[in-house]
């Protein structure tokens, strides 16, 4: 069923990829039921400014509401968590037992913070940050002016490292890779550079062995036999995909929910997917299976996933994006285009890496790849307009 | 369609240059600048861009 066949449609997820790809179907026309399930009871919100401004306080927890909720015309369901898909009889279930048909679905069930067994977050003063409650909970835990042990160097816990020492808080960041190394060599190095700026001790290559505490956290074992101190420790390794509701529904499950070129989940008939939980091939960069987690990638997947479903697959529904990121932290924004996580090699095009006012290519083999800079996004755009061309999509094999 | 973007709001991340460079573009000193009034035909992009501004500094009327 596609288009004006459509009658119900329901988006499972809704947060930013979910919204957007509800705004779109109704801005293509769709004008049959439309419900949104969503496991937070928050209407949807903005994740970015939980690991910066709201954790610092600095914005109310109002201010992060995404606009476009209200003139949707949709059912709600907050608080309620999608547990199976039976396709057969064209039906999802909830956690209240309840059974909502559909004939088309949008999956955006995003991530969820992946855990430690050493660090359960059940423990007084270990935490973890996805959620609008996680932010607040420990912006509650950290004015009480505690040391501060973030395991994991990603896009959050540097993040939070750096509001923690815009606070004043001691910080210490215990990771395996190290930090922002996801982002490539030259994110990572400068990165690096600012948490040593501004006092921030990274322990690189080393793995957490016990938590230790009683009544609340005094501080980590580390498996080279140190210890580090702290009150709070916040778990910020990364996510994975929360697809366990579509197990046995004969979608195509492994790193998140496997879909073709255009958003449709392998596996299931009338159903497309989007933002962290989507696993698709990008017509883009040598069909290369991507998941990401980032921001533009949320709100792009949700419009191209429903377009795919109000209007079927065609040449012009083929999601082959350029994915990009920014994280503002000690001051500095880092934004990329592309795949710099996989370069070799960095050119600066522009401005100086010194006064972290710069863009610089990426390449991979001596093919570019993407694009990092620091205060420079007119550089940033110049080298987007580039591996668009230099990186044409060309057409993936049908699944 | 008449487009403003909220310069208080607007935090230069460049998304909107990059979506709908017919509207949207940066000047000489980085600063951005865009048509305050497209026509129909450029209508989509003018809403992709609303809608992928990390800051939803971008407001269209109609």
């Amino acid at each position: 069923l596609t288009g004006a066949a459509l009658r119900r449609v329901v988006v499972v997820g809704a947060s930013l990829a979910g919204l957007r790809a509800a705004e779109r179907l109704r801005a293509d026309g769709f004008e049959g039921e439309l419900t949104v399930v969503g496991d937070e009871p928050h209407p949807p919100y903005d994740r970015p400014p939980l690991s910066k401004e709201l954790l610092a306080g600095e914005i109310k927890d109002d201010a992060v509401a995404l606009r476009g909720r209200d003139e949707l015309a949709a059912d709600w369901l907050l608080g309620r968590r999608a547990t199976a898909l039976n396709p057969r009889r064209g039906a999802l279930a909830l956690d209240d037992g309840r059974e909502l048909p559909y004939d088309g679905l949008v999956v955006a069930t995003g991530s969820a913070p992946r855990r430690l067994p050493e660090l359960d977050p059940a423990l007084p003063g270990v935490f973890e940050l996805r959620t609008l409650d996680d932010a607040r909970r420990l912006r509650e835990a950290l004015a009480a002016r505690p040391r501060v042990a973030i395991v994991g160097s990603g896009f959050i816990g540097t993040e939070v490292a750096s509001t923690c020492r815009k606070l004043g808080l001691e910080v210490e960041i215990v990771t395996l890779d190290p930090p922002l190394a996801i982002a490539g060599q030259l994110a990572s190095r400068i990165c690096s550079q600012l948490l040593a700026e501004h006092d921030v001790r990274v322990r690189v290559g080393r793995r957490v062995t016990a938590w230790l505490g009683g009544g609340h956290t005094e501080g980590l074992e580390l498996d080279d036999g140190s210890r580090v101190e702290a009150d709070v420790v916040l778990v910020a390794i990364g996510a994975a995909p929360v697809t366990g509701w579509l197990e046995g529904s004969g979608a195509w499950l492994g790193n998140g929910v496997a879909c073709d070129a255009h958003c449709r989940v392998l596996g299931l008939q009338g159903v497309v997917a989007a933002g962290d939980v989507a696993r698709w091939p990008n017509a883009r960069f040598r069909g290369r299976e991507m998941r990401v987690e980032h921001w533009t990638n949320a709100v792009e997947q949700g419009v191209a996933a429903a377009r795919t479903l109000l209007r079927g697959a065609s040449e012009n529904t083929t999601y082959a994006p350029i994915p990009s990121f920014w994280s503002d932290q000690f001051g500095v924004r880092f934004q990329s285009i592309g795949l710099p996580g996989l370069a070799d090699r960095f050119e600066i095009e522009e401005g100086t890496v010194a006064e972290r006012r710069f863009a610089a290519a990426a390449y991979r083999a001596g093919e570019l790849v993407g694009a990092l800079s620091c205060a420079a996004p007119k550089g940033l755009v110049k080298l987007r307009a580039r591996l668009a061309r230099e990186c044409p999509e060309r057409p993936v094999l049908a699944a | 369609v008449q487009v403003r973007v909220d310069s208080d709001v607007c935090d230069l991340h460049g998304q909107c240059v990059i979506t709908a460079p017919e509207i949207f573009r940066f000047d000489d000193d980085g600063e951005l600048q865009y048509l305050d009034e497209v026509g129909e035909q450029l209508r989509a992009k003018a809403e992709a861009a609303a809608s992928i501004c990390p800051t939803g500094a971008i407001e269209l009327d109609p």
